[in-house]
């Protein structure tokens, strides 16, 4: 029998970014909220011996235990899921802060295009420019009716960026001014502007300057230290949820953390959720804990598993293409890039900042003409200067050995001689890319893992191609000796990192019949769960996700407010 | 058995004088450090007292072995030099302690796959499925490092270590191409895994007993673990002298 605790007004299922907006917002209000994460506590002072790239980077200090929960992969509904053993693809977040805490801090909004894609698409192009099988569709929200959330979360954190002439209307400039820029950085600049495209510096959660956010939290600025995405800040110069709003809702006596708790299911009554349940790590006990609201911050995976552990929502059925949990999962087409060898310059590129970078918008969703080209959307085209660590950066040119004598001599030759300009592709959902439980593999507790069916389509095979072009424009104009470049994009691969950007699965939309929540992220099918995070996106964009993930935060935290006076479905 | 090991022995030490010689290291020099503690055989008791001796505040207690025979030992410390060998830019693996930050991995987290899935069943999956093996990196070493000498045997008739560079690389070549066939292990897994962990052991950390002295860092002008580059962030190209973590903690 599992120990049942008092009830709380909200319990919110994972502290990371989802989960500490949600607290802070609610508890500023005067919610009682619980926080359950299955991770260890953190704070800025764990991070002194954080320069260690073997540790951080390659052994994954920061990241889930695989031992003990993990996902499965097939390319295709005829093959067979195994499980992903070791990190690859995409990195999992664990702890307080989740991913927050090393994430590299790249902050954008998603462009007015994404929201309303399927409306858009057809009155440019018609019906026909959609294949078949690609499960586009509006959002049910505009970027409009968006943006003051946007502009919260920037303030919050503090974003350091300019305006990007190719976005979205902005209702105030950005923060903080933009980060530094460097010779490299400039390179791609001047020959941007000598293409006649639009960069503007990358808007940035590392601070370009100390910054005062209006919740009253001071931070550092960034030092460009070049430990950033796989580290935690030994500054707080990134924002992270532990140094923002984890402290913002402890402050009002209204939040109680619990770490080393495992959520295992939602629980129900009817239609409705009465509480989780969880295990408390450390000693084994399953813990009930009743509450009004549950909020769902548990990132993509488990947001999806645990619905679908709970019985909540429909489960998505591929083959009828009805139901809604597990639907429309995307990622992001990654390898479309150029790296260039410069033999006259070295460059200081063993400094950096995880959202250090230049980029251009002019290939990006549909800001250029697609009549002509077997794709729609498009990506975001940079320069990142992240800072090259030596174990993970040993680029030679094409041709050289992968080792020995000439490897070794061409690897540290070019240490500081390369640079690389990529493309971040969008991620259209077919309707054959679907999240649901594995029949096979389990977690520590013997719960099913949850089972990804995702590989790339022509679609994606297309726009790789026409972003690795751009980047090669680019990289040409930059002047280098050298460039090499993707050949062809191949089929998913879970084994390399690409990037953590896994969407959809519970996606946001106006209409209950094919979407899984409202714009406020609340369950059509379970009106006091809220499901917060990139399982809302019906599409991923050409962007990095959690600017989007952090205004669609704030937008269920209104809602949540407004639901525990009103009740009822709020859209 | 005893003869072969003597025989290992002093091709080691001659292949040691051979690189000491191309690499102009003068052995009786005090120039050079902890760079000539792995050059030197174990067994020989004088020159490790003078190596400890030269060393000085650089000595180090960690150069002794937590998993590898020393016959695995010594394979890993010759492939690994051919994998990243000493040349006019710099120290090889050897040099740099690789063999030994690979023992030490080996003995954790790392060496046991404890931070990874190893729940069954196990099934052949496609490639882009990733790692599906029952077998923990150290199983896959002790297998993998025996093939080598099965190999080199089979095709030279001499032990891994007694090999000339060249045939060396020839097995070393037959293992990342796959073209040999072992029911096991994938060969080209295994020297993957050889090469990525040779690259960790040269250029992680001091702390892990690689990247000695941080001269795999000093050779690609890296500065190793600095607090901050507010002030070279966006200057041309600066060469800052490297600090490892112990210089953080104020040693
Ligand atoms: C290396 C790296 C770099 C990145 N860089 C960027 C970037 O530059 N820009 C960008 O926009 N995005 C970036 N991301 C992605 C970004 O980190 C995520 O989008 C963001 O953190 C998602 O926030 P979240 O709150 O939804 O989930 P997370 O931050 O993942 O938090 C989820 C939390 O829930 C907990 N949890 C999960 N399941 C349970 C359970 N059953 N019970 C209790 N707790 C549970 C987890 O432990 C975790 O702490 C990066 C990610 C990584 C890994
Ligand atoms: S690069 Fe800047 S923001 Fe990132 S960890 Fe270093 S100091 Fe912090």
């Amino acid at each position: 029998m599992a120990k049942k605790l008092p009830k709380v007004d909200v319990v919110i299922v994972g502290v990371g970014w989802a989960g500490g907006i949600i607290a802070a917002e609610l508890t500023k209000q005067g919610l009682n909220c619980v926080g359950l994460e299955r991770g260890i506590e953190r704070k800025t002072e764990d991070y002194f011996m954080v320069h260690d790239e073997l540790r951080y980077a390659l052994r994954y200090d920061l990241m889930q235990n695989l031992s003990k929960e993990t996902i499965t992969f097939r390319g295709n509904e005829k093959l067979r899921a195994l499980p992903m053993r070791q990190y690859g693809s995409f990195l999992l977040g664990e702890g307080l802060g989740g991913s927050g805490v090393h994430w590299n801090g790249q902050t954008y909004r998603f462009l007015p295009y994404d929201f309303e894609i399927r409306t858009k698409t057809i009155e440019r192009y018609g019906e026909n420019k959609i294949p078949k099988d690609m499960t586009i569709q509006d959002w049910g929200i505009t970027y409009d009716e968006l943006e003051p959330y946007f502009d919260k979360f920037e303030k919050m954190a503090g974003i350091s960026g300019e305006e990007n002439p190719l976005a979205g209307k902005r209702s105030s400039p950005y923060p903080t001014p933009p980060m530094k820029t460097t010779p490299a950085l400039e390179k791609f600049k001047k020959a941007a502007t000598n293409l006649k495209l639009h960069p503007y510096n990358r808007p940035s959660a590392n601070l370009s300057e100390a910054y005062t956010n209006p919740d009253g939290v001071a931070r550092a600025a960034c030092q460009y230290c070049a430990y950033c995405e796989r580290f935690g800040c030994e500054y707080g110069a990134k924002a992270d949820p532990v140094v923002t709003v984890i402290p913002v809702a402890k402050k009002t006596g209204k939040f109680e953390i619990r770490t080393h708790s495992n959520v295992r299911r939602v629980l129900k009554s009817g239609n409705k959720a009465t509480g989780v349940m969880y295990v408390d790590t450390t000693t084994g006990e399953e813990i009930e804990q009743p509450a009004d609201i549950v909020v769902l911050t548990s990132y993509v995976f488990n947001n999806v598993r645990l619905l679908l552990q709970s019985g909540i929502g429909r489960p998505y059925d591929p083959v009828s293409g009805t139901g809604v949990i597990g639907k429309n999962y995307a990622y992001q087409v990654q390898k479309g890039n150029a790296t260039g060898f410069f033999e006259k310059e070295e460059f200081n590129t063993y400094a950096g900042a995880g959202s250090l970078g230049m980029v251009v918008d002019d290939f990006n969703g549909d800001n250029f003409d697609h009549s002509n080209l077997n794709f729609i959307h498009g990506g975001s085209i940079a320069i990142s200067q992240t800072g090259l660590r030596p174990i993970s950066n040993n680029i030679v040119p094409k041709g050289t050995p992968t080792w020995g004598k000439e490897f070794k001599a061409n690897s540290v030759k070019y240490a500081n001689r390369v640079l690389s300009v990529g493309g971040q592709g969008a991620s259209m959902p077919f309707r054959h890319h679907y999240l649901d439980l594995d029949p096979t593999y389990k977690d520590e507790f013997g719960d099913p893992l949850i089972r990804i069916t995702y590989d790339f389509e022509e679609q994606d095979r297309q726009l790789a191609k026409f972003l690795t072009d751009r980047c090669r424009e680019i990289m040409k104009e930059m002047g280098a000796n050298k460039i090499d470049t993707m050949q062809e994009l191949g089929p998913y691969d879970i084994t390399t990192y690409q990037s953590t950007h896994n969407t959809g699965g519970i996606i946001m939309g106006a209409d209950p019949n094919t979407s899984a929540v409202n714009n406020f992220s609340q369950m059509w099918d379970a009106e006091n769960v809220f499901v917060v995070g990139a399982t809302a996106f019906a599409h991923n964009s050409g962007y990095n996700p959690t600017g989007t993930v952090g205004a669609f935060a704030y937008r269920a935290a209104e809602g949540i407010l407004s639901y525990k006076q009103k009740g009822g479905i709020l859209a | 058995m005893a003869d072969k090991s003597k025989q290992q022995e002093k091709n080691e030490s001659l292949s040691r004088r051979k690189f000491l010689k191309n690499s102009g290291i003068a052995v009786g020099g005090l120039a050079v450090g902890g760079a000539l503690g792995s050059l030197l055989p174990f067994k020989d008791k004088t020159t490790n007292t003078q190596v400890v001796k030269n060393q000085g505040a650089s000595e180090s207690y960690n150069l002794a072995l937590m998993y590898f025979t020393r016959e695995q030992f010594n394979i890993v410390e010759a492939a690994t030099e051919r994998i990243f060998p000493a040349d006019d830019k710099g120290p090889g693996a050897k040099d740099l302690g690789v063999a030994y930050f690979i023992d030490h991995q080996l003995s954790g987290d790392w060496g046991f796959n404890s931070r990874e899935y190893m729940q069954p069943p196990f099934f052949k999956g496609e490639k882009v499925q990733g790692y599906q093996g029952r077998l923990r990196r150290r199983e896959i070493f002790d297998i993998g490092l025996r093939e080598f000498q099965n190999h080199s045997l089979t095709k030279f008739k001499k032990n891994f270590v007694e090999l000339s560079e060249e045939e060396q690389n020839d097995i070393l070549t037959d293992f990342a191409e796959d073209k040999i066939n072992l029911t096991t292990i994938s060969p080209s897994g295994f020297f993957n895994m050889l090469r990525s962990s040779t690259l960790e052991g040269v250029y992680s950390d001091p702390l892990y007993s690689g990247n000695r002295n941080m001269e795999g860092w000093k050779m690609r002008n890296y500065p190793g673990s600095q607090m901050a580059y507010t002030q070279v962030i966006d200057k041309e190209f600066t060469v800052i002298p490297p600090k490892s973590l112990k210089d953080h903690l104020g040693h």
